[in-house]
């Protein structure tokens, strides 16, 4: 099926969005940077179990990770023992909580009277204490999007987690750097009813944030996790979107991920498969004299084994497309277009648990597993006609769990599609990560105290806020006769408060937005640092300019002399000799150029005028407007020939 | 606290804690379960939790309505039956209360004990792995709240355990006051004929990154797999979840406020660590005997603890003197205190008050030879504390003078080396 062919209305589409946005303060419980780096420093390990919620129930997610028993090696260099957990958490960052509620009044969201944090279990390593922190600050608001209006369900403050660096058997390396960067969350309720949608929605909301001028820019710092169902099929959470405009790939990828599953049910229910019977065998026997590289190699280590089920009733559900082994994907990839099935599920579920692959029978022969192979595999599992089986190689008690998850997952299939939380991958296609975590997972964080949130604070915010962006667009269009594209990539780029400020001085916004716009980031290309060109810097120059000390061409330069030699503007105009001339002297020089260039005047005749102004530029750039040095040359040329 | 106009009104509707209940204010409606009333929280403002887990405070003014939707449900806790495998030791597991065994306390919003010592062992399950289990909760306190009674009862419960079969006895407790305690059971029970393992845990039970699951595992292992017969605390080795350290209980020292290897052994090295695979003794220990475990428990409790500092008011030390038995001070350098309060340290040691001298350093042993303030003290009278802890000395005055009142022979005893709180001399690449 074409993706582009899909009614979704029809599908009854529901997305929601859930976007990170990581603010440009301190860290949210501690004095640490908010900054990330490169550097190792002292290395510890930890490791996480689940444990009681107030509630007195462990939350599913939760269990789901510790089965898989890792270790966590945590990077530490310039992060604090709050970020190792060893202190607790300092007073929450109180820049981090305005800019919440900046938010949340752009998004006339409700405010609570007194925010409290809560301990979030994540047992996954990317939290040192092994769980979130995160507060709830307000609710039930709104944004309009192209009309639509949005309803916004909460609005939180939290903090980021660890970054991941790297991922080995039965081992996660983690960098503390990132871990307690202050996040906003804005979620969304789940109306929106298109993959398009979704991306202008998020794209909105992020323009939203960046108006408060309070938030990080650049690569991961902004993040969404997208929340997708359609009829028949359930609700399934992506994490970790970084590209926006990804994001409609993925909801396309998911329902058609959907789409397939709900095939299989319905497969599975016409065949009459009320429930999964299974046999698990150890089957290494079988296969102990194996030519398939794969199999041989995990065997032949001690304590190793093959071990396989047989699901009753599965044949052909597991899909042939697709093979579960990474190496082998690839090939196949390149003949057919991966189509989702059940065999990429069952895979994704055993690799949670600790094993690398699957293999299963709508793949075969494959792996060089022989035909001989395959028939003794079917005939130690009791294979008939119509069932399925699926095998996997390694550490018993591993293998075993694994083919546990993969049962039960195969349960899950005959009643619809899973709950799932699936991490996103590059390619626009998700993995699974582990079950829809449930409300359990949360208790009062009691090291922090309740925040009131009382009405003077909430007075200095509405003071202080933020144009909402498509306003302030519109206002500068207007105002500055700029076009949409300058306004909006001034506002993008974080100029548009430096623009306005010097713009209402001295007017002159098409110089200034070039300056802005064009000038510093070509100087940056020529590798000056443009981070000496302040905004004092600026404004000087432009009030120098309004005061016709030099002429606007002469802008480009004198920033460049500025940055490169830290000198002020008065030095670097005398420096430049570009100190603005009269136009009697501009005409001297002129006069001293036809003079000289006699022959060519002589032969082009008025074409001489294109060559004779790049001379006199060469001579006069800076010192007066390139418009008098054409009018003058024009003139005098004509005087000439006449 | 709530207001007393907010617990009417919560009680007009009776409205509990668990209720399930809707308030509408200022044209807001929330929905959500009433939770306890955090300490911090603002006298007006009711927590709830809201359907998706997230608590918050709504203020509740006298226009707001309360309505209760749906009350509490009682859930019961499932009681599980502790597995007994006859090949395996048994261990006496004493819960005292603190850190180790604690949850959250919503009258304070912070960590208190709440656990049962049975809880403890079905929240750490491979400890059955390793031993059979006997759990009790003696008392529970916080251990900022632990006395001489406390130690009595406890060093009684501990023999009567190793009395009656146990091949050691773990105590989790709170990691504030553990030293005070590991020196009290050292000098009270003798002949040990287990080892008796206090422990405890710097990140609370309730946490996925807790350590009390790891110090516990390691405290079995050590039960199980040893012939030690000494009273020692085990505790995190170092930040990593990678090893304990076994302290001697009348040398070891909390020396950080908040990281999970915060005790030390303080003038000697620990005896040994507890890896995943195997146990490293790295000094010698007292093993076992063979024989029935005897509690000499009496103690002195009116002793003092000071700590010197310049400027210190004679007056200050004197009400101390007046009212106590014994005094532990911890003086500045070698042993030292201001020349005034010599003379206040004479006449009180005249009047029959035993008093110690040990150092704020920690590190190194008093020695009051070397300078005329020293000398002075001596003259006075002041008994040398040699290396041992300020807080050891202290413990192991009360129990001296439990046992004599006869100033020479409580002068021998303090200098006497009795559990291993006295060294007798250092080599330079001993200090841990």
């Amino acid at each position: 099926m074409n993706e582009h062919d899909i009614d979704y209305s029809k599908l009854n589409l529901k997305v929601g969005l859930e976007i990170h946005q990581q603010l440009d303060t301190h860290k949210l419980f501690c004095d640490c940077e908010s900054k990330l780096n490169e550097k190792k420093g002292i290395v510890f390990l930890r490791r996480l179990r689940p444990t009681q919620s107030e509630m007195g129930e462990i939350d599913r997610a939760a269990v789901a990770e510790a089965q898989k028993k890792l270790c966590f090696y945590y990077q530490t260099a310039d992060t604090c023992l709050v970020e190792a957990d060893e202190e607790p958490p300092h007073a929450a960052n109180d820049e981090a909580i305005d800019i919440t509620l900046e938010a949340s009044f752009m998004s006339n969201a409700k405010i609570v009277d007194e925010v409290h944090f809560m301990r979030k279990v994540v047992i996954d390593g990317s939290n040192t204490a092994g769980f979130q922190r995160t507060a709830l600050v307000a609710l039930d608001g709104f944004i309009e999007v192209n009309g639509k209006k949005i309803g916004i369900s909460t609005i939180c403050l939290e903090e980021d987690a660890a970054r991941k660096i790297e991922e080995k058997k039965g081992e996660v390396v983690y960098r503390l750097d990132r871990l307690g960067i202050p996040l906003i969350e804005i979620a969304t309720l789940p109306q929106i009813r298109s993959p398009n949608e979704a991306k202008e929605v998020a794209e909105y909301i992020g323009s939203l944030l960046r108006a408060t001028k309070k938030v990080k820019r650049g690569i991961g710092t902004i993040r969404e996790d997208v929340n997708i169902s359609i009829a028949r099929g359930a609700r399934v959470e992506i994490k970790g979107v970084q590209e926006l405009k990804m994001i409609p790939k993925y909801i396309e990828e998911e329902v058609a991920r959907q789409l397939g599953l709900i095939d299989v049910k319905n497969e599975l229910e016409r065949r009459g498969i009320k429930n999964v019977k299974t046999r698990v065998m150890d089957i290494s026997s079988v296969l102990k004299n194996t030519r398939s590289a794969i199999i041989k190699n995990i065997l032949s280590k001690t304590g190793r084994k093959v071990i396989g089920i047989r699901l009753v009733g599965f044949e052909a559900l597991l899909g042939s497309k697709f093979c579960a082994l990474p190496k082998a994907k690839k090939e196949k990839e390149k003949k057919s277009p991966v189509k989702r099935r059940l065999g990429a599920e069952f895979a994704q579920y055993a690799k949670t648990i600790g094993i690398e692959g699957i293999i299963h029978s709508d793949e075969m022969p494959a792996y060089g597993i022989t035909i001989e192979e395959i028939k003794n595999i079917k005939s130690a599992l009791d294979i008939e006609e119509g069932d399925a089986f699926v095998i996997a190689a390694g550490e018993e008690e591993m293998v075993r769990n694994a083919l546990n998850a993969v049962i039960e997952r195969a349960k899950q299939a005959i009643y619809c599609v899973p709950e799932e939380t699936r991490d996103a991958q590059p390619d626009g296609t998700t993995t699974y990560s582990r079950p829809l975590p449930g409300k359990e997972r949360m208790y009062p964080e009691t090291d922090i105290k309740p925040i009131r949130i009382d009405q003077k604070r909430i007075e200095k915010i509405k003071l202080g806020l933020p144009e909402l962006p498509e306003r302030k667009m519109k206002r500068m269009v207007e105002t500055y006769k700029l076009n949409e594209q300058q306004a909006e990539q001034l506002i993008d780029e974080n100029l548009d408060i430096i623009f306005e400020q010097i713009v209402n001085k001295y007017g002159m916004a098409a110089v200034i937005s070039r300056t802005l716009l064009n000038t510093l980031p070509e100087l940056k290309n020529e590798g000056i640092d443009v981070n000496k060109i302040s905004v004092d810097v600026l404004d000087n120059v432009f009030s120098q300019l309004h005061q016709k000390k030099f002429a606007k061409e002469a802008v480009p330069e004198l920033l460049f002399y500025i940055a490169k030699h830290d000198a002020d503007v008065y030095k670097a105009v005398k420096a430049l000799k570009i100190e603005k001339l009269s136009s009697e002297e501009a005409e001297r020089i002129i006069d001293a150029i036809l003079k000289n260039k006699k022959e060519l005047i002589k032969d082009k005749g008025m074409s001489a005028l294109s060559p004779l102004m790049g001379i006199a530029m060469k001579e006069l750039r800076g010192k007066i407007d390139g418009k008098i040095i054409n009018e003058i040359l024009k003139e005098k040329l004509k005087k000439k020939l006449s | 606290m709530r207001t007393l106009q907010l617990k009417k009104s919560l009680k007009a509707v009776n409205a509990e804690t668990g209720d399930t209940i809707e308030i509408i204010s200022d044209g807001k409606a929330y929905a959500g379960i009433l939770m306890p009333s955090h300490e911090f929280s603002g006298e007006d403002i009711l927590t709830i939790k809201l359907p998706n887990g997230y608590n918050i405070g709504v203020k509740i003014t006298p226009k707001t309505k309360i309505k209760v939707v749906r009350k509490r449900t009682s859930k019961e806790k499932k009681t599980k039956k502790i597995p007994f495998d006859k090949k395996k030791p048994t261990i006496a597991v004493i819960g005292t209360g603190g850190t180790i065994a604690s949850y959250v306390d919503y009258r304070t919003g912070a960590v208190h004990p709440a656990l049962t010592a049975q809880d403890l062992i079905f929240s750490v399950p491979e400890l059955t792995d390793i031993c059979n289990v006997k759990a009790k909760v003696l008392f529970s306190v916080l251990s900022e709240n632990m006395q001489v009674e406390y130690w009595q009862k406890l060093a009684k419960e501990v023999a009567n355990e190793l009395n009656n079969g146990a091949k050691g006895v773990i105590i989790p407790h709170g990691t504030d006051t553990l030293g005070y305690t590991s020196s009290a059971l050292s000098f009270m029970l003798q002949d040990l004929n287990g080892a008796v393992i206090l422990v405890g845990s710097q990140r609370s039970s309730d946490r996925p990154s807790s350590d009390a699951n790891i110090n516990l595992i390691a405290s079995a292992k050590l039960i199980a797999e040893s012939d030690l017969g000494e009273v020692v605390v085990v505790m995190h080795g170092e930040t990593s979840d990678s090893y304990c350290t076994i302290h001697r209980g009348t040398r070891v020292r909390k020396m950080h406020s908040s990281r999970r290897d915060a005790f030390k052994s303080i003038n000697e090295g620990p005896i040994g660590k507890i890896m995943a695979d195997r146990i490293i003794f790295s000094q010698d220990y007292g093993r076992k005997s063979s024989g029935k475990v005897k509690v000499k428990d009496k103690m002195e409790s009116d002793v003092a603890l000071i700590y010197y500092y310049p400027g210190m008011k004679i007056e200050h030390f004197n009400s101390i003197a007046e009212r106590s038995k014994g005094i532990v001070i911890a003086g500045t350098g070698l042993g030292h205190v201001s020349t005034d309060m010599i003379k206040a340290i004479g006449k009180a040691i005249k009047r029959g008050v035993h008093i110690v001298m040990t150092t704020q350093c920690l590190y190194g042993r008093v020695n009051m030879n070397v300078y005329s303030t020293g000398r002075d003290l001596i003259k006075a009278g002041i008994i040398s504390g040699d290396d041992m802890l300020p807080e050891t000395a202290y413990i192991k005055l009360m129990w001296v003078l439990g046992q004599t009142q006869e100033q020479e022979e409580v002068k021998r005893l303090m200098r006497t080396n009795l559990v291993g709180e006295i060294s007798e001399g250092r080599s330079l690449d001993e200090r841990a």
